[in-house]
């Protein structure tokens, strides 16, 4: 692995600056939320240079970003954050990823932890047999290319409208579940038929269902105007948009690829393709990516649904006694249209978020009524070892970070180094000596994804609450693992 | 020879490893490595080898769908013709296999032989041999998004292609 050698200057505790006169071509300096040990670690690969290179990316605003569970992507770090002028601006696939709005959501619970503890294999096992997940697993649903298509225009709506979940899930998810200008014609054939067959799965790799308990409560009345106390079960799903996402995110890099000349665009990267977004080309990008965010939306609205239904049959509970209200759902892999104050002035900005949340600050007309006072809900989670956080966004990140904050605890070991540290072990054992149950479709998703292959969690939360980006609610652990 | 390889690669890129090999025997009967795994932190990459680039592209398909499944006891039971035109060699290999991995999560299709019948560095015609995922017969290992542009490699002289997937 390589060292990284350029230029950081170290602002404070937790922020780090990349100057502009690092590269002839960086239109803006890079700032990384990191601590000094993280940044050791992060130095060691070269996401510090996609930080760099993002900055050379027209119609950039203030700073190219970098949250501290950074590392090392395609074109843009994972962990990235870059808001453009609407007007001067590009959009770029490789600043929304593969899996086009890959995200998480969490629902509260009735129940505690100490009542359904010997309950929690079975609940896995049951949800392992409702919920289809792992390498190419199909969805339980069956769909037509029509209903397809308003899938991707309606997102969590068509999922409500056809009986999975209620109206209030739609106001507990960013964008109310669906982003406008979705036009399905745009999204070609090759990523329909890759997405029609697994509407309704979990996927495999990162993407996971958990049981979790709520272990640590640090603001006690946040966490009691969302529902939350100590001792409390939690579901959280983890998923996004399947292979339609990925395919809508290949055709584009092919499409933005052939007009780099033509929009006379000198990138350091090709992975960083890009289109100016009044164009034909970002125009329809950024109308079949909104397509492919619907369409996750609207797994995880399913997906949450049997959720629900098996939660409550295994255990022989009423929707009533069950609770399970989504307390939230945020994407992190995706581009928006944003309002948000620059040097005094309120302006249209294309915000990429590229393994990054949204993280709203309190009052923002975004938020559903019960919320606005609080700020936003961000769910950060953790791998299946150790813990994931219930976080609140704040005016900080409003003004530093275009409203964002980190989206888990970002990868610091290889899948093969995972699977090298985990040769002769049962991962799945060693887990469950610590209480918690983990049913996986492959042992070798296991090794990859295995605790230590991620960053600390605990750490990567640390510095987001100690910069101000966004403050800690509660910090959950998990009981039972369901993994793709 | 372990070692010459890393310093090799060590050269070529500063950020990669070589882990593992898989070997193939060619038809002067001579043991060649058909691809080798290379690491990246969030994802996984292969380096693939041939006498000539149109083999190496079909060393780089046998690589994929050895990260996404065993493939010791698929058959070569169905075939597909698969034909491709690209601007160029390095979006022609993207296409490639990417285009592979649109007929596996369509058709289930774990394809292990790819025979090329036309290849000219912008376009190709192939036949690729592989059966039917079996979840009782097959087990599948790593789900793989794409192949990308990241550090991709196409090295005409020594017939070899490197590619980064995202899993």
């Amino acid at each position: 692995m390589a060292t990284w050698n350029g230029p950081l200057e170290k602002i404070d505790d937790y922020r780090w600056r990349i100057p502009k006169s690092y590269k002839q071509g960086m239109r803006v300096p890079g700032i990384i939320y990191a601590d000094a040990d993280m940044m050791k670690q992060i130095r060691g690969e070269q996401a510090l240079e996609q930080v760099a290179n993002v900055a050379f990316l027209p119609g950039i605003v203030n700073h190219s970003l970098a949250m501290p569970d950074i590392h090392w992507g395609y074109g843009f770090p994972i962990g990235g954050v870059a808001a453009m002028d609407v007007k001067s601006g590009v959009v770029s696939p490789g600043g929304v990823g593969y899996d086009i709005n890959c995200g998480v959501r969490a629902l509260r619970s009735n129940l505690k932890a100490d009542d359904i503890r010997p309950k929690v294999p079975e609940l896995i096992d049951a949800l392992f047999s409702q919920i289809p997940c792992g390498v190419g697993k199909g969805g339980r649903l069956r769909v037509s290319y029509d209903d397809l298509d308003r899938v991707l225009t309606e997102g969590s709506g068509w999922a409500v409208k056809n009986g999975f979940g209620e109206k209030e899930d739609l106001l507990h998810t960013e964008a109310e579940g669906a982003i406008p200008d979705a036009d399905p014609s745009l999204v070609g054939e090759r990523a329909k038929k890759r997405g029609l067959p697994q509407l309704g799965s979990l996927g495999s790799g990162n993407h996971f269902l958990e049981i979790q308990e709520v272990d640590a409560i640090y603001d006690e009345d946040s966490a009691k105007a969302l529902g939350i106390f100590k001792g409390q079960v939690l579901v959280m799903i983890h998923s996004g948009s399947r292979g339609l996402g990925y395919q809508v995110c290949d055709d584009y890099l092919v499409v933005m690829g052939r007009i780099q000349e033509k929009y006379k665009l000198d990138l350091p990267d090709r992975q960083l393709a890009a289109a100016p977004i009044q164009s034909g080309e970002g125009k329809d990008y950024l109308s079949a990516m909104a397509c492919a965010a619907n369409y996750a939306w609207c797994n995880r609205q399913v997906i949450m649904h049997w959720t629900r239904e098996t939660v409550m049959r295994v255990l022989g509970l009423s929707p009533r006694d069950f609770g399970g209200e989504l307390i939230y759902d945020v994407a992190h892999n995706i581009a928006k249209f944003e309002e948000h104050e620059v040097d005094g002035k309120l302006r249209k900005l294309l915000v990429h978020r590229k393994g990054a949340t949204r993280a709203f600050g309190p009052g923002h007309e975004e938020l559903p009524p019960d919320f606005k006072k609080l700020g936003q809900p961000v769910i950060v989670p953790g791998d299946m070892g150790t813990a994931s956080y219930l976080l609140l966004g704040t005016e900080t990140a409003m003004a530093e970070t275009f409203g964002s904050t980190c989206h888990g605890a970002g990868r610091k070991m290889s899948r093969k180094g995972a699977m090298r540290a985990a040769k002769g072990r049962r991962i799945d054992k060693e887990l469950a000596d610590r209480g918690i149950y983990v049913h996986a479709f492959g042992r070798g998703t296991l090794a990859e994804e295995m605790p230590e292959a991620y960053k600390d969690v605990d750490e990567v939360v640390a510095v987001v609450d100690g910069a101000g980006i966004s403050r800690k609610v509660a910090r959950m652990v998990p009981m039972g693992v369901m993994k793709g | 020879m372990i070692q010459g390889i890393r310093l090799l690669f060590k050269n070529i890129s500063p950020f990669i490893a070589t882990i593992t090999m898989r070997y193939n025997v060619n038809e002067y009967g001579v043991k060649m490595k058909r691809f080798e795994l290379i690491e990246h932190t969030a994802d996984m990459g292969l380096v693939a080898y041939g006498h000539d680039l149109a083999e190496a592209f079909a060393n780089a398909a046998y690589g994929l769908f050895s990260i996404m499944a065993d493939l010791g006891r698929v058959q070569e039971k169905e075939s597909r013709q698969i034909e491709l035109k690209e601007d160029d060699t390095e979006a022609l290999l993207f296409e490639w296999l990417n285009y592979l991995l649109y007929v596996f999560d369509v058709e289930m299709l774990l394809l292990k032989r790819f025979d090329m019948e036309r290849f000219d560095g912008s376009g190709l015609k192939a036949v690729c041999y592989g059966e039917k995922y079996d979840p009782s017969r097959h087990r599948l290992k790593t789900g793989v998004k794409s192949a990308t542009y990241h550090m991709m490699k196409v090295d005409r002289e020594n017939n070899r292609v490197q590619v980064i997937l995202d899993v």
